[in-house]
């Protein structure tokens, strides 16, 4: 079992999809204005990611050669719609807060990525290990982003006030967005990166 | 790794592909369907007894055919309107602001509720928070229905004018309404 | 005037790219460089004015008609994946020069999310065709506006000595974030 670990751990750090892959980078940016949105952002996408390898790892070896980038599309957009649906009825909120990203996760680079690079040469079982880790790797930057916005740009983290003050509104706002997700490449690269 | 592909098999794939999609998709959407309504049709219930006196009688929801109005709603105790809640819209910064506004006949702002908007968080969106300055003030408020910039009585949110008076006009649009719907009783 | 508030809007005050964060994958993948920029704003100018006209169309008169706008994303990313397909090989066939400029880059867009936001943002925000096209097209100039700026930015940099943990993407978003700051400056315009 430890030796399948790696299809966890290595979408952490060693394939980052933010920092390393740069892949996905529109949520990235729009939907980490505080760090419950980039939480959220993250958990949807992974939700999708971690179905669609699995169905993807699945239906690969009879789906013909040519066609194959439409079906995943299908499968994708599917999930994708499956993911709107239930949270347009169950968690209104959210769907509102996020809006018209949840539609985009079909075209994430990440997922359809992940399902040419990964899921279609390997078993079900891989994949959707490869679909957690990919996607715990991807929430855990978008929360990370979210918490520093929310915190230099309103002086707060997942809601709750920390700093006095209003904060420096510009982080909040899409230039904080690049110089945030740009600085912390940075670190990234500097501390992580071998 | 994938099957060779010839014409059959490819149509055969993609069209069997899209069945079970849509096939799965449709079965989804009719049970979430009638969630989604009901959440739609609880937000609104919620919203207008937010806006409105407690007590009376709700009527079904009018339409009227002014600018930015959607629909309205009266509140009547014995048959005399007490209140009103009027759903208007304007537009934000960031794109439609919709409000759901409760006025009293003599055109008296009761509260406001903001129903959706796109405005930049941390600015704009401060017209959501409900104990906020900006927002209190429309509570009771009779008079200049435009922020101080305009000439008008109330102050707007800082550095959100653009907010501030997109707000104001759809609570003044849905002032209006009441006033000529008002007017027009007393014509009869 | 209504149109020229929408395109004013549309390329400077909400600039797709630099304020609502649609097509940053290309715009941070292929901007090393003016002459591809360019040729990667035009493919994008043309697909996105396409593709918005065909699916609020689709939309219109099949998915609402019928009911199952509830099948709207699928729907959308393949009439788009297929116009993709359809206008290289049209371009290949009527003007194999144009094809030459614009040929590499086609393929990219369907994964561009600036098209499918702005078809679907068009059709949840209720546009008549006119005015949804006229959105379309100056959204995708927006786009063409903020990644021909930014491209010849980036050349610049590159002949700059810049600290090794910087180097290529970190110093791009960084530079991308004081073009976005400028942008901000646009705000309030045309309200």
């Amino acid at each position: 079992m430890s030796s399948k670990m790696h299809f966890l751990t290595d979408g952490l750090v060693k394939n980052n999809p933010t920092f390393v892959l740069v892949l996905g980078m529109c949520p990235t940016l729009a939907t980490t204005t505080s760090a419950m949105n980039g939480l959220e952002m993250g958990l949807a996408t992974m939700f999708v990611l971690i179905l669609s390898n699995i169905v993807i790892s699945l239906i690969a070896p009879v789906v013909p050669d040519k066609v194959h980038i439409p079906v995943y599309i299908v499968v994708i957009a599917t999930f994708v719609t499956l993911l709107e649906l239930l949270m347009k009825a169950y968690v209104p909120d959210i769907y509102a807060t996020l809006g018209l990203f949840i539609p985009l996760i079909v075209v994430n680079c990440i997922v359809l990525g992940r399902a040419e690079a990964f899921a279609n040469k390997n078993g079900i079982g891989a994949s959707a290990l490869d679909g957690v880790g990919v996607g715990l790797g991807f929430t855990l930057s978008l929360t990370v982003i979210g918490l520093v916005r929310e915190l230099l740009g309103s002086g707060s983290a997942f809601g709750y006030k920390l700093l006095p003050g209003d904060g420096i509104l510009a982080f909040v706002l899409a230039p904080g967005a690049f110089i945030v997700i740009g600085y912390l490449m940075v670190l990234f690269n500097k501390y992580l990166k071998k | 790794m994938a099957a060779k592909s010839n014409l059959v098999n490819m149509v055969l794939c993609l069209t069997l592909v899209c069945l079970v999609c849509g096939g799965l998709l449709g079965a989804v959407n009719s049970v979430t369907e009638d969630i989604i309504a009901e959440t739609a049709q609880k937000n609104l219930v919620a919203s207008i007894a937010a806006v409105l006196p407690e007590g009376g009688e709700l009527s079904e929801s009018q339409t009227s055919d002014a600018a930015g109005i959607g629909e309205y709603y009266v509140l009547s105790t014995d048959g005399a309107p007490v209140a009103y809640a009027v759903k208007s819209t304007t537009n934000g910064f960031g794109g439609a602001l919709t409000l759901m506004v409760g006025v009293l006949p003599d055109g008296t702002v009761y509260n406001t509720s903001v129903l959706e908007h796109s405005e930049t968080p941390g600015l704009g969106a401060k017209c959501t928070e409900e104990e906020s300055l900006f927002r209190t003030q429309f509570k009771g408020f009779k008079g200049r229905l435009a922020v101080k910039k305009d000439g008008g009585d109330l102050d707007a949110i800082t550095a959100s004018t653009i907010t501030s008076r997109a707000f104001t006009l759809a609570v003044k649009q849905a002032v209006e309404l009441v006033s000529s719907l008002n007017g027009g009783q007393d014509n009869e | 005037m209504e149109y020229l508030l929408i395109i004013i809007s549309a390329i400077f005050v909400n600039n797709i790219l630099l304020a609502q964060f649609l097509g940053i994958c290309p715009f941070l993948g292929v901007s090393n460089k003016l002459s591809t920029a360019t040729g990667m704003s035009g493919a994008v100018c043309f697909v996105i004015t396409l593709a918005t006209v065909v699916t609020w169309l689709i939309d219109k008169y099949l998915l609402v008609h019928f009911g199952i706008t509830y099948l709207r994303t699928i729907a959308f990313i393949l009439v788009i994946a297929a116009l993709v397909q359809m206008v290289e090989i049209v371009l290949k066939k009527v003007s194999p020069s144009l094809y030459q400029a614009l040929g590499i880059f086609l393929p990219l867009i369907t994964t561009n999310c600036a098209v499918l936001g702005v078809a679907l943002s068009v059709v949840q925000k209720d546009m008549p065709l006119g005015q949804a096209t006229v959105y379309a097209l100056a959204t995708a100039i927006g786009w063409g506006v903020a990644m021909i700026l930014f491209a010849g930015l980036r050349e610049q940099l590159a002949g700059n000595d810049v600290p090794k943990a910087f180097k290529g993407l970190p110093i791009a978003l960084i530079t991308a974030g004081i073009m976005a700051l400028a942008f901000l400056g646009f705000t309030g315009i045309g309200n």
